[in-house]
This record gives structure tokens, C-alpha cells and sequence, in this order.
């Protein structure tokens, strides 16, 4: 109370200073409120999980199970992320996986073997994310009615292809990659390619231009276009980035289940969102973090598992999954309104 | 003065944000019927105390007295209760309503409770706007379209649709044309006259002398000193007590060699854009700094928009050193050289959400940047370096910009520019709600950037300010240029003159 008029000092420790110490603290010092109530629920539920079925939910083959199974999601809620910080939505990114994962087990695409499956896998997001783009970016449409039209045409477009059928894999080289023996120190590949590109988009986002653009774009997208950025190209490229991630779950998906289903990826959309904004992604834009996301992924992924294990029905999953959204919005709102 | 208590008195206040004390045991007395002047530098901690007047703050400590009884305003509702109604800085009204919804906001004339009388609301916003001057804004318009100017005049509409004893005003007439404050001053006399109190907070101490009758002077959140009358108090000891020492409020010296002997930097040929601006030529020469003057509405932040490629022109082109810019592109102006400071910095050129730094770096990351990667050791040096050349406050690029004061964030868009080391440098309204300290800075740096070879194109709605810093000034009026000539054949009023001649008063 007794301070005199002095200059004011440094702002909150929160705020990254260029010599933060580096290691175990100097990470502590620089996790944010928000991060560390996220990994504050992670351990909440891993025990509960441990506690309501200490057998089954601590054993390393479910570990690995709910690891594997939000891998696939979590790489799409990576792109995602890029997309709702650059103030857009893309609500396309569950049928876009269902169409590349469909369009890459076709007979035809499976006598290429594992690179056709894969390419196959990739195109088909990229191309998605390009049609989404070019709309949004050059065609001035609003991304979620861009990105529900896609939903709405690549789920059609991969029942047309499918027939409504599955369509088992037969390429070995693929399946084995979901094969306990093609596990590293216990980790399976598919968590493997999460972890890649985890720290691929983190690094993007916060140590490129691309990033820097992205968050620019979406907190002030007029303010970004008079700083010279191209705010057009900047958005094709962030549904481009949404496309890709979908491609690369849609392989993960094939890998997991040696299969191909018009009905994969079922409400990704929603899981990808909420995790988003449960991990502090502000829908309108601006702001975000990679980790938040992946905490919000790992949360929900958990929980599901928890649920599944103490055979509690889906309805109830959901109803669980609406009250931790809600929770986690009014959590962001405190922290917003104090700083 | 009166035996009666006065009507506001706040005592004690104090007000921390995390790593800032933004007041510090601040006094303001305020009496009926007066014009109560808050004075002080950028940051000196104005908005925030009549936030905390507004209810928008709660302060850490302190009290706060209407006409003698102690109230604790817990919000904005609380304040306009008593009477107290708040013209903040930064526009708060919302762009997608109409003017009448805009006035009537929170407290709509009702039918039944809660079904809205638009055409109530309608009547009465029309007869606030005439009061206020303005019959001809339309109450059925929306916000968005309309001008700075009227938009001003909604807000104060807004004020003054509650039953007010005391209006706040923060940096009114910032946004305003010289006519358009002489309605402004009006409107307060008007106010006065009949009991309400004002509190003005205002960096032209010109105005505080017109209209004002205490003066409070604000230094890093405390109250340096309080109720001194504003008009026989010396400027020089207003200014000395602001800024804590003395500042020669002058332009920097224009120098001597002749700039018009090189060859232009940036050539404007036939620009034009229908219905904003008529074919316009212009150039300016390495060294050179060229005023527009001419009202608010008179095409001058078009015509920088348009140079800078941020509208289309419908003719004409632009030319830096003798090459044409594709028309209609900031990346090739900016690629070209350009740079524009905006007139509207929180909605064209800020990024509320981040640092300082992100703000200042956001035009130059290829500089640090290699391959896409950034260096961000050379980024936050580099923005310190060019805040500090504009001594903005506080003194580190890492606090998020939105928690700093208005005239800071002016500088965080200048800086974002100095930065970028811009061949032309396109300024409109550079010292917009920039305090007097920091502005004969901020020419000396505009000087310094001429003379290194920039060709620096200005807009400002202060005509000493054109007249002072500029080499060559354009009188426009209506979208044409009317005069050219050099800076120093001119005077205020003869500028004036010219910019008004034959103008509908609007
Ligand atoms: N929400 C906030 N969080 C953190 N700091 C803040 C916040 N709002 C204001 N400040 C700080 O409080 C101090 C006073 O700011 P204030 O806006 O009251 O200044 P001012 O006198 O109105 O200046 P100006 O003339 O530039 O408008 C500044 O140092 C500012 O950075
Ligand atoms: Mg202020």
C-alpha cells in the first residue's frame, strides 16, 4: 500500500520473459493458470479411474487403448485448433476423415499398397481442406457454412463409394502397424504420430510466422491485412493445415480398425471443437494453445474410457461430457475477467 | 464556494492491476454545475479513476461520497442510478444496432414489461440528438455507418437519455473536427447551466481553458494537484506538474536544405474513388513531410487508405520511385515500402489479445524470421527498442497491449512501424489522445525519420499540428483539394478558412 509512484514493474509472471529459466521450473513459472487446472482434472480422473477400477484402468493394455484411441482425434483437434484461433470453424473434419479413410481402402487404391493407402489417406484431406479453403478464403463464404456443406458431401460422397459397406484391409504392412509387436517401449506408433505432430503444431504456433499470422488473423483480421499480412492466403492455408490433420487421423483410423467405413469419424467435429475450447481456445478467435487442446483431448478420452470400464451407458457420457464444456467456459471467463 | 457538501467526492482511492498501481490514493472533489478537468500524461491513471467513478472498477480501497453520503458503486447500473452517466474512451456502443437501440440500451421503453416500444424509443432519441446539435443523424441508423463524429454524439445521446447530475467524458473530442467541438462545448454549457457537472478529461490544454473550471492533475496514479483553476493557472506549471519537468511544447526545426529539389519518393496521379475522393495528385520527396488538413469526412483517411492499397481506387494509380503499385494491395505497398499508421488503432490495427511485442513485430517478422522461424530474442529486443524510442509506458513490450492506456496503444502502432523502417511513412491522426510530453516526442522522432530520407505523408484533425510539423500542406474540402502550399505561408485560421468555405455546417 505504501508503494510510491514508481514506474510500474514487470506484469504477472505470466507473461513470458526472453530469459525464463529453462527446465522443470522455468516450464512451471510459464504454465498458465488454465494448464494447470486442465492437468488438475487429468489426475482427478486417472484417480477416479484408479479407484473405481483400479484393476482394469491402471492396466498398460487400456492405458494404451485410451492413449490410441485419442490419438485419432487429437490429431484432428490440432487442426482444428489452427482453424477456431484463426476466428473460423471447421465442422467438415468427421466426414472428411470417413471420405479418405473410405477412399483409401477402395480395391483399387489397395493394390498401391501401404504408400497408396497412405497418399490416398492424405490427398483426400488435403483436397477436402482446399475445396473448404478456397471457399471461405476466395469466396467469401462463412466458414461454417462452407465446412457443413463439405460434411454434408463428403459423408454422401463416401456412402457412394462405399455402398454402405466395410471395407476390410487386406495390405499386411498396414495392419501390422496397429500389431502390439510393432509397439516401441511399450508405446504404440499411432500415439507416436500424435506426439509428432503435437510438437509440430506447437512449434508452428508459437514459434513461426505461420502461427503468428494465424493468431493475427483471428483476433483483428482487418487490423492484420493494413500490418500486410495476406489474410486470404493465410485461411486457405489454415483449412489446408485442417485438411492435412484429417488425412493423417483418417490413416490412423484405417491402421486401427483394418478398415474402411462411410460412418467413421462420427461427431469428430464436436469432440475436436469441445476439446479445443475446453483446452482455452476462445471460438472467436485470437486465442489458443496446442496444449490446451491436447489436455482437453486427453480429458475427454479418459473420460470415456472410465465411463466404458464402470459400464455406464453413453447418454450419461454425454450429459458428462456437456456439464465439463460448460465448467471449463466459466473457468475461462474468470481467468479472462482477472487479467 | 458553496457550504453544501459537494456532489462527488472520491478520497483514498487506490486501484492495482497485476504489476501496476494505476491509482494511488486519489482526491477529486467535483461541484455541481462545474467542469472538473482531469489532467494528466498517458498512463497517469485518468481512465482508470472514472471507471471506478463508472462502476466499472471496484476500487482496492478508498471512498467514494455523493452529495455527502458514502456509496460503494458495484457496477455500471449502480452509477447511472445516482445519475452518473460515462462517455468512455474507446467507443463502447455496438455497431450492429440501430442509433435509437444503441441510446435506449438496458433501459428500452417497455410495453407490458419487456415488449420494445420502438417507436418510443425512436421519438425520444430524436429529440436527444436535436438537443445535442444533430437532427439529421437518423435514429433508425445503424451505428456502423455512421462517422466517428456522430458516433460520439450517439454515445453522449446515450449519457444523456438517464436523468444525469454528472457526466463523465473521457477524451470527447478527440475524434472531433473544430466545429464539431465548439457543438460539444456548447452542449457542456448547456449542461451546467443547468446543475450537472461534468468531468472532462482532455491532452488539449487549449480546450481545459475554454471550458473548464477546476483542474485536477493526475501523475502515475496520484493526484499531483487538485481543483486549481483552469484558467488562470500558468500552462507552463500544468504542464511541469503532468509531466514532472518541463516540456517545450514545439515543433522540431524544418531543415534548411530545400526538400523539393529531389526527385519524389511516392507519386499520387489522378487517384480517386467515387463518392469519398475526386482525382487527387500529389508527391512527396525523400525528406519531405506532406499535411492534409480538411475536416473529418473530407476523404483524408480514404486517400491514405487508398495510397496504402487498402481500398481500390476507381482511378489513377500510385507511384513509389518511379514504379506503380498494383492498385488495391497492401502487400505490394507494403512490399513497396509503405507504411500506414490508421486512424482507428483499436479496430484496424491492434491485436487486443497480445503483447506489446506481437503488436509492434506483427509488419517486420520476415525480419526475424528465417525460414519462417522466429527469433524471438531479436523480436523482444527489437520492439523494446522502438517502444522505447517512444517512451511508452509501461516500460515492457511483454504485457498484453489491451492493458495499455489509450495514448500508449497509439504508440504501440507507431512503434509497429518505426520498426518496420518504412520508406513512406502514411500517418493518420498520429497523436490521437497522445499526451503533451509524449507528442513533441513523437514529432521529433517523425522529424528525425524525414530527415534520414523517409517520405512521410500526415493527417491530423489539429491544425497546428499540420501547420507545425509539415513541410507542404493540401487544404482539402469535400473530397478535393482546394490549397497547396507550403507550410509556412500559412496560418490556422486561414487553414480553417479554407477548409470550412461553403461547407454545409454539419
Ligand atoms: N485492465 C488493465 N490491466 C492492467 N493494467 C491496466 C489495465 N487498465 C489500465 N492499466 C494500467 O493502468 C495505468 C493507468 O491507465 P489509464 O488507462 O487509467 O491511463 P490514462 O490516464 O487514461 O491514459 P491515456 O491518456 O493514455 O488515456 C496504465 O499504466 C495502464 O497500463
Ligand atoms: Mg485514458
Amino acid at each position: 500500500m505504501t508503494q510510491h509512484a514508481s514506474p510500474p514493474r514487470d506484469s504477472t509472471g505470466k507473461v513470458p520473459s526472453a530469459g525464463a529459466a529453462p527446465g522443470w521450473r522455468g516450464l512451471m513459472a510459464r504454465a498458465d493458470v488454465r494448464t494447470l487446472s486442465l492437468l488438475g482434472v487429468l489426475a482427478a480422473l486417472i484417480v477416479i479411474g484408479g479407484i473405481t477400477k483400479p484393476d482394469e484402468f491402471l492396466d498398460t493394455r487400456n492405458l494404451q487403448l485410451v492413449l490410441t484411441q485419442g490419438s485419432v482425434i487429437g490429431v484432428v483437434t490440432v487442426g482444428m485448433t489452427f482453424v477456431i484461433i484463426s476466428g473460423g470453424i471447421d465442422l467438415s473434419v468427421g466426414a472428411i476423415v470417413a471420405l479418405a479413410s473410405v477412399w483409401a481402402t477402395t480395391v483399387a487404391t489397395q493394390e498401391y499398397g501401404f504408400a497408396g493407402i497412405l497418399f490416398t489417406a492424405v490427398i483426400v484431406g488435403v483436397g477436402c481442406g482446399l475445396v473448404n479453403g478456397v471457399l471461405i478464403a476466395y469466396g467469401a463464404m462463412v466458414p461454417f457454412i462452407a465446412t457443413l456443406a463439405m460434411l454434408a458431401s463428403a459423408r454422401g460422397l463416401a456412402l457412394q463409394i462405399t455402398d454402405g459397406k466395410t471395407q476390410i484391409v487386406t495390405v499386411p504392412s498396414v495392419l501390422d502397424l496397429g500389431e502390439r509387436d510393432a509397439y516401441v517401449l511399450g508405446i504404440p506408433p499411432l500415439v507416436m504420430v500424435f506426439a509428432v505432430v503435437t510438437i509440430i503444431g506447437w512449434l508452428v504456433l508459437n514459434r513461426t510466422t505461420f502461427g503468428r499470422r494465424s493468431v493475427a488473423v483471428g483476433g483483428n483480421a482487418e487490423a492484420a491485412r493494413l500490418a500486410g499480412i495476406d489474410v486470404r492466403r493465410q485461411r486457405l492455408y489454415l483449412y489446408l493445415l485442417s485438411g492435412l490433420c484429417c488425412g493423417i487421423a483418417a490413416f490412423m483410423l484405417v491402421i486401427l480398425s483394418g478398415s474402411g467405413q462411410n460412418t467413421n469419424g462420427n461427431l469428430y467435429e464436436l469432440d475436436a471443437i469441445a476439446a479445443a475450447i475446453i483446452g482455452g481456445t476462445l471460438l472467436s478467435g485470437g486465442r489458443g494453445t496446442i496444449t490446451g487442446s491436447v489436455l482437453g483431448v486427453l480429458i475427454f478420452t479418459t473420460i470415456t474410457n472410465i465411463f466404458a470400464l464402470n459400464n455406464l451407458q453413453s447418454d450419461v457420457q454425454q450429459i458428462a461430457k456437456g456439464a465439463i464444456i460448460v465448467a471449463a467456459v466459466l473457468v475461462q471467463r474468470r481467468t479472462a475477467s482477472t487479467t | 464556494m458553496a457550504p453544501e457538501p459537494p456532489l462527488l467526492s472520491m478520497s483514498g482511492i487506490t486501484k492495482s492491476f497485476p504489476g501496476v498501481r494505476a491509482l494511488d490514493g486519489v482526491d477529486l472533489d467535483v461541484q455541481a454545475g462545474e467542469v472538473h478537468c482531469l489532467l494528466g500524461q498517458n498512463g497517469a491513471g485518468k481512465s482508470t479513476l472514472i471507471k471506478v467513478l463508472a462502476g466499472a472498477h471496484q476500487p482496492d480501497t478508498g471512498t467514494i461520497r455523493w452529495r455527502g453520503e458514502e456509496v460503494t458503486l458495484r457496477s455500471p447500473i449502480a452509477a447511472m442510478r445516482l445519475g452518473i452517466a460515462t462517455i468512455y474512451q474507446e467507443l463502447d456502443l455496438v455497431e450492429h444496432l440501430s442509433v435509437a437501440e444503441n441510446v435506449h440500451l438496458g433501459h428500452e421503453p417497455t410495453a407490458a414489461g419487456f415488449v420494445v416500444r420502438g417507436k418510443a424509443a425512436r421519438s425520444s432519441t430524436a429529440q436527444l440528438l436535436e438537443r445535442l446539435g444533430h437532427p439529421e443523424i437518423d435514429p433508425a441508423r445503424l451505428v456502423g455507418d455512421l462517422s466517428a463524429a456522430h458516433q460520439q454524439i450517439v454515445s453522449m445521446a446515450r449519457a444523456l437519455s438517464h436523468d444525469v447530475r454528472l457526466i463523465v467524458m473521457d477524451e470527447p473530442s478527440a475524434a472531433l473536427d473544430p466545429d464539431e467541438v465548439d457543438n460539444l462545448f456548447r452542449i457542456v454549457g448547456d449542461l451546467t447551466s443547468a446543475g450537472v457537472a461534468v468531468v472532462y478529461i482532455s491532452h488539449r490544454l487549449e480546450e481545459i481553458r475554454r471550458i473548464g473550471d477546476r483542474v485536477t492533475v493526475l501523475k502515475d496514479g496520484r493526484a499531483v494537484a487538485g481543483g486549481l483553476p483552469a484558467k488562470t493557472t500558468p500552462t507552463r506549471d500544468v504542464v511541469a506538474m503532468m509531466t514532472g519537468r518541463n516540456v517545450e511544447y514545439v515543433f522540431p526545426e524544418r531543415p534548411t536544405t530545400d526538400a523539393t529539389a529531389g526527385k519524389p519518393l511516392l507519386e499520387v496521379r489522378g487517384l480517386a474513388r467515387h463518392g469519398e475522393f475526386e482525382p487527387l495528385d500529389l508527391s512527396v520527396r525523400p525528406g519531405e513531410i506532406v499535411g492534409l488538413a480538411g475536416l473529418v469526412g473530407s476523404g483524408r483517411s480514404e486517400i491514405l487508405e487508398t495510397i496504402y492499397g487498402a481500398r481500390k481506387p476507381s482511378a489513377g494509380h500510385v507511384l513509389v520511385d518511379g514504379r506503380a503499385l498494383r492498385p488495391g494491395s497492401v502487400r505490394a505497398a507494403v512490399r513497396a515500402g509503405l507504411g500506414l499508421a490508421p486512424e482507428e488503432r483499436k479496430a484496424q490495427a491492434l491485436l487486443m489479445l497480445e503483447s506489446v511485442t506481437r503488436n509492434v513485430s506483427v509488419s517486420s517478422m520476415s525480419r526475424f524470421s528465417r525460414g519462417g522461424w522466429i527469433d524471438r530474442a531479436a523480436e523482444l529486443g527489437a520492439a523494446r527498442a522502438a517502444t522505447r524510442e517512444l517512451s511508452l509506458r509501461p516500460d515492457n513490450p511483454s504485457v498484453p497491449v489491451r492493458t495499455l492506456s489509450g495514448g500508449n496503444q497509439q504508440k504501440a502502432v507507431l512503434a509497429r512501424w518505426l520498426l518496420r523502417g518504412c520508406r513512406v511513412l502514411l500517418l493518420d491522426e498520429p497523436t490521437r489522445g497522445v499526451d503533451v510530453g509524449a507528442r513533441a516526442e513523437l514529432y521529433a522522432v517523425v522529424r528525425r525519420l524525414a530527415d534520414e530520407g523517409l517520405a512521410v505523408l500526415l493527417v491530423s484533425s489539429e491544425v497546428p499540428e499540420v501547420l507545425g510539423l509539415a513541410d507542404r500542406v493540401l487544404v482539402l474540402r469535400e473530397g478535393r483539394v482546394v490549397h497547396t502550399a507550403p507550410a509556412r505561408e500559412l496560418d490556422e485560421h486561414r487553414v480553417l478558412d479554407l477548409v470550412m468555405e461553403g461547407s454545409p455546417a454539419s
